[in-house]
């Protein structure tokens, strides 16, 4: 009786957890991916350990530090790039060691053991609570009210800042409560996929997505599907084989991306046969 | 002619370093103003101010309300300011030149939408409107941002550097494009290219800081290699103008 709770309460949790990782990370991803804002995704990541550690220190919700080490980063990353004229990849590279610098010196201050830790760097789905599906799931909410309702004013300031400045005067505000909504994205991953791996949770998606369609809001969707094929089959996997789960799906991700490309290069060589849109002409310098 | 905006002494500075300095400049309704000059001497900037993407530091710039307000000019900016490697498509860039009538909450109707293919097809676009913009030529780029500029039907329509983008089979195309959006729009062209501007604008205003208009197309290339600016170049046209007698 207990092992079946057991298992029924684990299977709810991964089923939640996969669907809300998939949506938030393929709203999310799609962003950063069109972007080019990986590495800066990377080091919000890396630099959210900070508050980690220091959550522990404090004994606070470390998902909480997180927070706001990762927001913080990422806006630290603009200030110090545009306002201290730091380049922005060096800006990106300080922050990120600052952040895992920070996180281990607290949770090495920190009496006792930290039986959490690499549950943290690589992603555990044992140790997500009732709260972090929760917050994923509201995560998810707002992430698809907020593309949804402002999709062509995100869509063209992300596309061409300098012509959307030309119009709006809100250029600036969007693009600090978008990279704001990004940084949060990924600290509530972290639970999922660990600080190391969770980079990977939104990037893959997307590009798979990108081998079938062209269209912004296409990619998204495509994402979020590519992104629960991914979750929950190594979630399953990861099951059944024992072994960890953030590395289980961010290896099935890859094998997807792997055999999409495969498909998309086999349909390439076939015969034409459908939209009259299908005949790229090359961009000749 | 009507007056669509009026710039009185005006004067326009990037931190200490100045770059327009006391101009006085007016476009009329149906004017196809070339705006030349050499690289750094503030065109780009006046086409900023014009925009209100930069304030001055003194004197204004008035627009006849009736006429224009910041919602009805049309801006083809340089080449590089989008990311052409983003995922959006031909049809999703013209759309966005309507944003400047929306909110933020911007939707597009359908009626924006059958717009948006009414124009695609007239710059002869309509078989890449599903492709991203890293699939087109040069010359298909400078078209879709051309869309882009006039599906709101602007009064005034500023291009900014339009030759940098331009493959050479397209160029007559295009200005012939121009010349027909002219019947219905002020045009402010800013190049440095003067040689090929020149058979296709009305008059001419040369910036180097200052601003010197020239109602009259006949700008030769030896005055431009000889002084970086033709000289006393003085004809009255309808349009109040500031006139010198010596710039280089």
């Amino acid at each position: 009786m207990d092992t079946t709770l057991f298992q029924y309460d684990f299977i709810v949790k991964g089923l939640l957890g996969a669907i809300f990782a998939s949506i938030t990370a393929g709203l999310a991803g799609t962003y950063i991916v069109s972007k080019r804002m990986v590495f800066l995704s990377g080091g919000i990541t890396h630099a959210s350990f900070g508050g980690i550690g220091i959550g522990y220190f404090l004994g606070i919700n470390p998902v909480v530090g997180a927070a706001v080490f990762g927001i913080m980063s990422a806006l630290g990353v603009e200030y110090l790039s545009v306002k201290q004229k730091i380049r922005e990849d060096s800006a990106i590279g300080i922050l990120w060691a600052f952040g895992m610098a920070t996180g281990i010196i607290f949770i090495y201050l920190t009496p006792g053991y930290s039986p959490n830790l690499m549950s943290y760097l690589f992603g555990s789905i044992l140790t997500v609570t009732n709260a972090d599906i929760t917050a994923l799931g509201i995560m998810s909410v707002i992430l698809i009210l907020y593309f949804g309702v402002f999709y062509r004013t995100i869509l063209y300031i992300s596309f061409d800042e300098v012509f959307a400045r030309t119009y709006s005067s809100y250029v600036d505000i969007f693009k600090y409560i978008t990279t704001s909504l990004i940084a949060l994205t990924i600290v509530l991953n972290i639970r999922m996929a660990g600080v190391v791996l969770v980079i990977s949770l939104l990037t893959i998606p997307p590009n798979i997505a990108m081998l079938f369609t062209k269209v912004y809001f296409k990619i998204v969707i495509l994402s979020v599907f590519a992104g629960f094929a991914g979750t929950a089959t190594g979630y399953a996997i990861s099951y059944f084989a024992g072994i960890p789960v953030g590395a289980t799906i961010i290896f099935t991700l890859v094998i997807i991306w792997v055999m999409a490309k495969g498909i998309s290069l086999l349909a390439g060589k076939l015969p034409k046969l459908k939209s009259v849109n299908s005949s790229p002409k090359k961009h000749v310098e | 002619m009507a007056l669509l905006f009026e710039i009185h002494s005006l004067s326009a500075s990037y931190g200490t370093n100045v770059v327009l300095e006391d101009v006085n400049f007016s476009v009329g309704e149906n004017d196809f103003i070339g705006v030349i000059g050499p690289n750094g001497g503030g065109k780009t900037t006046l086409l900023k101010i014009i925009l209100g993407l930069l304030k001055p530091v003194s004197g204004n710039i008035v627009f006849n309300a009736d006429l224009l307000d910041g919602k009805s000019i049309g801006y083809l900016p340089q080449m590089s300011t989008g990311d052409i490697n983003y995922p959006v498509t031909v049809t999703d860039i013209v759309l966005s030149g309507l944003m400047i009538r929306k909110g933020i909450l911007s939707g597009m109707t359908s009626a924006d939408k059958k717009k948006a293919v009414m124009i695609i097809d007239e710059l002869g676009l309509t078989e890449m409107a599903g492709s991203n913009i890293n699939e087109l030529s040069g010359g298909q780029m400078q078209r879709v941002f051309l869309g882009r500029a006039i599906i709101g039907d602007p009064k005034l329509l500023l291009l900014d550097e339009p030759g940098n983008f331009v493959d050479s089979t397209f160029e007559s195309d295009f200005y012939e494009k121009l010349k027909e959006l002219n019947s219905r729009m002020a045009i402010l062209m800013v190049s440095h290219d003067v040689g090929t501007i020149s058979s296709h604008i009305k008059s001419f205003a040369c910036v180097n800081r200052s601003l010197h208009y020239h109602d009259s197309r006949a700008i030769t290339n030896e005055d431009l290699l000889a002084y970086g600016c033709p000289i006393q170049l003085v004809t009255h046209g309808d349009i109040p103008h500031t006139v010198l007698k010596y710039h280089e």
